[in-house]
């Protein structure tokens, strides 16, 4: 019986709840030491005197490290396409290595003590003198000096079709719309903590991250040792959401102080520590403008974007990715503009570039509906492309139709009244509306091992991350159907370094390349059973094994051989640019969204969701539900309340913490419905397509626009806070 | 420093600890109990919900000393059919709320038959109201999930309730 | 958190006595705001004397139809008393919409009084601010100042009072008890709490060395019908934008007798009188209530990013009180 698809439990339910889960801060040593970390207060300038006395005499202190006494750290690489490692550098920052500051939460020291009490007393009694430097941190005033984004060629920076300004200047029907996003932070529930062991010239680190290998490549450079001495562990990591890609201070602080001090040494982050050290989502200022025939064709469809990182690095966002898939128009034009500020390096956070971008493009095709008096539906399936709008190329998968046409069923859509206000619900406004979700789908190369021993029991090996998408339990489901053994038959082992290499998890990527590595380990693993068999007469896994006297038989995809891993590398860039050039891959669906907005203090309510989904091939459809479930959540307060305030006065973040940091709560959050169309993408391991994104995508714009349609009024602005219908 | 004994999960600890260690640090890193999670350490996240004499308290702002005498349950001294329904309802992904979520809802499932009303009550003067998924959610917002897993939070509570 | 002695109290005698002699004293309730602010490092008291083994955790029916509430009986149990949701449902709704129920379950009454503001500069050391660093200046002026008060501000500081019982109790005309070595007195909550001035570093009429022992809450028979209703930027365990403590008596269509205090528009709990004056005899329709909120906020004074808080707290009183009127009390 095929185990692929079922709603099975997750594996790893019963050590989450039960307490017996250890992550990253949990890990005891003998002689463990406690690390803080002493933020500047200033957005650029140099140190010019460190009082570290108070705190060095804070009985428990055994060191205050700084940039005038703590140990070398080798350089950042160089980012290069050639050492994907390389991208996982936060910032290029060498810490504690200069009087240099460079953003407002820049660690200037680090506090070691016996006890986390001791260290956190001591790294409050640290002050720093400063002589500030002028520094550019006010985003909305830097607008005029975004600069196009360098692209490259899986991600352009600009893309263009036709002559969309004359296009639009031209339309019988023309909106030119500007939109806002502010500054968001994943608050993944565990702050980002590193416990970090040396015995001689090794590492050990345990981690909060999703990127395991590049960490430990990372490591390996900054401390000058190789990487087959460091290892990293993380097999249960409290949620990353993008926020535990990148190596931010804290890691590489850990480490030193750990190094300095000849102790291992635990780095727990604060929550403040979190926002002042681990980049979060750049702002948007984004431009739509759609031209349209009377009945609905879009003629033109310009999309472009303005985003900031900081000096010292940060990711350029792809937000105007979804625009060059989601619509058949004859002319196009994006562009997307960046701005470097004096501030912390923004970084990936829950699909970067579609979570905003989509909020944009999605509510302005809702304002081309209304401006046509059609259907929102109606003009986007009267716009669905059949190639990709850009370029011609073929879509691996389109089902965008079937999801809408699914979605408009199940949620009542023909019970709504189009005109805005007219639905009420007592003294509530009701309001319906609805956004295309999209994400790319990727494939990385993963190494995986498998092991049959004659017991029966199936073992897989592979160092990917688990952060709470499910990955143990999916790849355990493919094992077994590859192989034919039952489900309990199979363990899965991730989470550390000494595993065969995973890709760091990122892209919605994870589940297929493992599963890819999975199923080609299997099928390997089949053949030599079959050869075994042929060569023994055995019929069982057990008689064969036990006939050919071996305790159990294996087989791998990818090698961890530094030539093999290279090879894979070289082998994997080569095939995904020749898939790149022949398909547009993606993840994609239709958000439904019914909000009732207070009339009186304009609260908005969501009242109820619906999420229909082309995941391609489900694996598991009670955690892949959750993982949509989750995007859909963390989308509602992307729409409804999050917003990191950054003061343009100084950089410096004002909410960084939980209480004025709103993330949805329970009673912000309806049932969601989710629904998948469960077809599997043909070019895609095992037709799979990815989750870990896809759901956050279009969720702002669905409810701007069911707000809109309560409401009568249009916000543009993130977060559609209560005062903006007032 | 202070002597203290604590009380956890039916066991007796002695303790010398700096009077401003909360509760949580002692657990976790004075008695190896890490089930309890640090989300926030300011009272704005119920990660460290623990129960102290059956109701559910934030350890985070808890003073370790104040708490001598008092009967503390972490995650691990708790063996409750909720559990199970969290795994089976998918109520957590990566795992760390789980343990806040847990303890936080068998808290609430004695104050709702204690008689305890909540912001959603729509009767204050009337007892006994009934345990519905507003009420759920309204008494449950102390707990944070950043993966999202409300649904099946609420869902395991309602299939525990009965 | 900078280290300090500390010691339980037990008796309320030895606490009063410890505070009265030593420097740098604080009394330790349920911890919510004080353990949070001395995490901080905005609260370093050298010693904390831990109170809640006092005896202090009655609510007892007084003679005449009042309420004594002791200091130290926790928000939760507050919340649930029978007779505080029938007398007095405004205040066991107001506790309700405060914090989540963990922290109601440690929460005191008096600790509650005594809530710091939220404002961001307040909790963050690097900025000015003149109510955790007299004369620094205040950075919220000009910064982010959303969630600032509209009514008893001053030049020195716009911080909003973020307590929701509080309101409740300024509603009902509650009277703090205070108790010190030097005798016990007796603080109607209208006096207890202070407007900033040009020392929002006083925030209350509570000397160093006195101890809230008890809350009394008079008889108030409009209470009954009794309301409050908290406006914020999620569902749930979030500090107030606006709320509304009301009760109203209609007869014959005209207002006989209204009261009325705001939270999160003032730098203290708001007694909203002007209002109250304007609904005494007014005919109980949706016009006089919104010219009842116009008086009150008359006063408002508002910078761009809390602009809003004025109309919204006009809606929210207009909404709050014909929600009485048509459905009644919320118990």
């Amino acid at each position: 019986m095929t185990v692929i698809g079922r709603p099975l439990d997750r594996v790893d339910g019963r050590v989450k709840t039960t307490g017996a889960a250890r992550f990253a801060a949990e890990h005891p040593y003998p002689g463990l030491a406690h690390a803080a970390l002493v933020p500047a207060t200033i957005s650029r300038g140099r140190i010019t005197t460190l009082h570290t006395g108070e705190a060095s005499a804070v009985p428990g202190v055994i060191a205050v490290l700084t940039h005038l006494n703590a140990p070398e750290l080798k350089p950042a690489p160089k980012v290069t396409p050639l050492r994907l490692s390389s991208l996982v550098s936060g910032t290029s920052v060498g810490y504690l290595q200069t009087d240099e500051v460079h953003w407002d939460g820049q660690p200037i020291a680090v506090v070691v003590a016996e006890t986390s009490a001791a260290a956190r007393e001591a790294a409050a009694l640290v002050r720093a003198d400063y002589a500030p430097a002028p520094a550019m941190v006010d985003f909305a005033a830097a607008e005029a000096d975004a600069r196009p984004q360098r692209g490259n060629p899986l991600m352009p920076g600009e893309a263009k079709k036709g002559d969309a300004e004359a296009a639009l200047a031209a339309a019988p029907v023309a909106l030119d719309l500007r939109y806002t996003t502010p500054p968001h932070h994943h608050n993944a529930l565990e702050p980002h903590a590193t416990t970090a062991v040396w015995d001689g010239d090794r590492l050990t680190v345990h981690d909060a991250t999703q990127a395991i290998d590049w960490f430990r490549a990372h490591l390996a450079v900054r401390f000058g040792i190789p990487a087959a001495d460091v290892r990293v562990l993380a097999p249960f990591v409290g949620g990353g959401f993008g926020g535990k890609v990148s190596i931010w201070p804290g890691t590489i602080l850990a480490a030193l102080a750990a190094r300095a001090t000849g102790r291992p040494v635990r780095l727990a982050l604060t929550r403040e520590d979190v926002y002042r050290t681990v980049g979060g989502r750049t702002p948007s200022i984004q431009r739509v403008a759609l031209g349209a025939t009377r009945d609905g064709k879009l003629t033109a469809l310009v999309h472009t974007s303005v985003t900031r990182t900081g000096r010292v690095g940060g990711l350029p966002e792809q937000v105007t990715s979804q625009s060059r898939h989601l619509y058949d128009a004859e002319n196009i034009f994006l562009r997307q503009s960046i701005v470097p500020l004096d501030l912390l390096s923004n970084t990936s956070m829950r699909a970067p570039g579609e979570s905003i971008g989509t909020f944009a493009l999605e509510a302005a095709i809702d304002e081309l509906a209304c401006e046509l008096d059609l259907d929102p539906i109606e003009l986007r399936m009267r716009n669905e492309p059949a190639v990709n709008p850009m370029d011609g190329k073929k879509f691996a998968h389109r089902m965008l139709r079937e999801a809408y046409a699914v979605g408009a069923e199940r949620f009542g859509w023909h019970e709504r009244d189009p005109r805005p206000r007219s639905m009420r619900d007592g003294r509530w406004l009701v309001g319906m509306g609805v956004a295309s979700a999209y994400h790319p789908s990727w494939r990385f190369a993963a190494n995986v091992t498998v092991r049959l021993s004659a017991d029966g029991t199936v073992l897989v090996r592979c160092g990917f991350q688990e952060m709470g998408m499910g990955g143990a339990t999916a790849q355990a489901q493919i094992a077994a159907d590859a192989l034919g053994v039952p489900f309990e038959a199979v363990r899965v082992e991730y989470g550390d370094s000494a595993l065969p290499m995973s890709p760091n998890a990122g892209g919605s990527a994870q589940t297929a390349s493992v599963a890819g590595g999975v199923l080609e380990a299997c099928g390997r693993l089949k053949r030599s059973l079959a050869a075994m068999a042929r060569r023994t007469g055995g019929d069982t896994p057990e008689t064969i094994l036990r006939r050919a006297n071996l305790p159990y038989a294996e087989a791998a995809a990818g090698s961890d051989t530094r030539f093999g891993r290279i090879s894979g590398q070289v082998r994997f860039m080569a095939n995904l640019l020749r898939e790149q050039r022949r398909w547009v891959k993606a993840a994609s669906g239709a958000q439904f969204c019914e909000v009732r907005v207070d009339p009186d203090t304009g609260e908005v309510r969501v009242s109820r969701w619906l999420g229909v989904f082309d995941i391609g091939t489900v694996v598991n459809a009670k955690t892949a539900a959750s993982q949509l479930r989750g995007g859909i959540v963390m989308g509602l307060g992307m729409a409804l309340s999050e917003e990191t305030l950054v003061d343009p006065r100084t950089g410096r973040i004002m909410n960084a913490g939980l209480a004025e940091y709103h993330v949805p709560v329970h009673a912000d959050i309806p049932p969601i419905e989710v629904s998948f169309l469960d077809d599997p993408d043909p070019t895609m391991p095992l037709g799979i397509l990815g989750a870990g994104e896809v759901g956050i995508t279009g969720v702002a714009a669905a409810v701007a626009n069911a707000v809109h349609h309560a409401t009568g009024t249009r916000v543009r602005d993130l977060p559609i806070t209560l005062d903006k219908l007032l | 420093m202070a002597e203290i004994s604590l009380r956890v999960n039916g066991s007796a600890h002695e303790l010398d600890i700096q009077p401003q260690v909360s509760l949580l640090d002692a657990l976790r890193e004075h008695l190896g109990l890490t089930g309890t999670k640090k989300g926030c350490d300011q009272g704005a996240c119920g990660a460290c919900t623990v129960l102290a004499d059956g109701e559910r308290i934030n350890s985070c702002l808890a003073p370790a000393v104040q708490y001598e005498g008092r009967e503390i349950t972490t995650i691990e001294g708790i063996g409750h059919p909720l559990q199970e329904a969290f795994v089976h309802a998918d109520g957590l992904q990566c795992g760390y709320c789980t343990p806040g979520q847990i303890c936080s809802a068998i808290g609430m499932l004695a104050e709702h038959k204690d008689g305890m009303p909540s912001a959603v009550t729509e009767h204050l003067a009337v007892t006994g109201g009934e345990l519905d998924d507003a009420e759920i959610r309204e008494r449950m917002s102390g707990n944070l999930c950043r993966c999202g897993a409300y649904n099946g939070i609420v869902s395991a509570i309602r299939e525990v309730a009965g | 958190m900078r280290s300090f002695s500390y010691l339980s109290a037990p008796d309320v005698e030895t606490a009063l006595r410890v505070i009265a002699d030593g420097e740098g004293v604080k009394f330790l309730g349920g911890g919510t705001n004080l353990v949070d602010l001395m995490r901080e490092g905005i609260e370093r008291p050298a010693t904390v004397v831990d109170i809640t083994r006092l005896p202090l955790t009655g609510i007892e029916e007084l003679p005449g139809g009042g309420v004594r509430v002791g200091a130290l009986v926790r928000n939760s149990r507050l919340a649930a008393d029978l007779l505080i949701r029938t007398r007095y449902p405004v205040l066991a709704q107001a506790v309700l919409h405060g914090a989540s129920a963990q922290l109601r379950n440690m929460a005191t009454v008096g600790g509650n009084l005594l809530q710091r503001t939220r404002c961001l500069y307040f909790y963050d050391g690097a900025a000015a601010c003149n109510k955790r660093a007299p004369g620094s200046g205040c950075d919220a002026i000009g910064g982010f100042s959303r969630g600032g008060a509209i009514l008893g501000a001053s030049e020195h500081c716009v911080a909003a009072h973020p307590s929701d019982m509080a309101v409740a109790l300024a509603m009902l005309d509650a009277v703090v008890e205070v108790e010190s070595v030097r005798g016990v007195r007796r603080i109607p909550i209208a006096d207890f709490h202070r407007l900033p001035g040009d020392t929002p570093h006083i925030e209350t009429a509570l000397a160093a060395d006195e101890l809230i022992t008890a809350v009394e809450l008079p008889p108030v028979p409009v209470a009954a019908n009794s309301r409050y209703r908290k406006v914020r930027d999620r569902a749930s365990y979030a500090f107030a934008l606006v709320s509304v403590a009301a009760a109203l008596n209609v007869e014959d269509g005209v207002v006989t007798e209204a009261r009325l205090a705001l939270g999160g528009v003032g730098t203290k709990p708001w007694r909203a009188t002007e209002a109250e004056r304007a609904l005494l005899g007014a005919p109980a329709t949706e016009d006089a209530f919104r010219r009842a909120a116009e008086a009150e906020l008359a006063a408002a004074v508002a910078g761009p990013q809390n602009a809003f808080k004025i109309e919204l707290a006009r809606r929210t009183i207009v909404a709050t009180l014909r929600r009485l009127l048509t459905e009644g009390s919320a118990a």
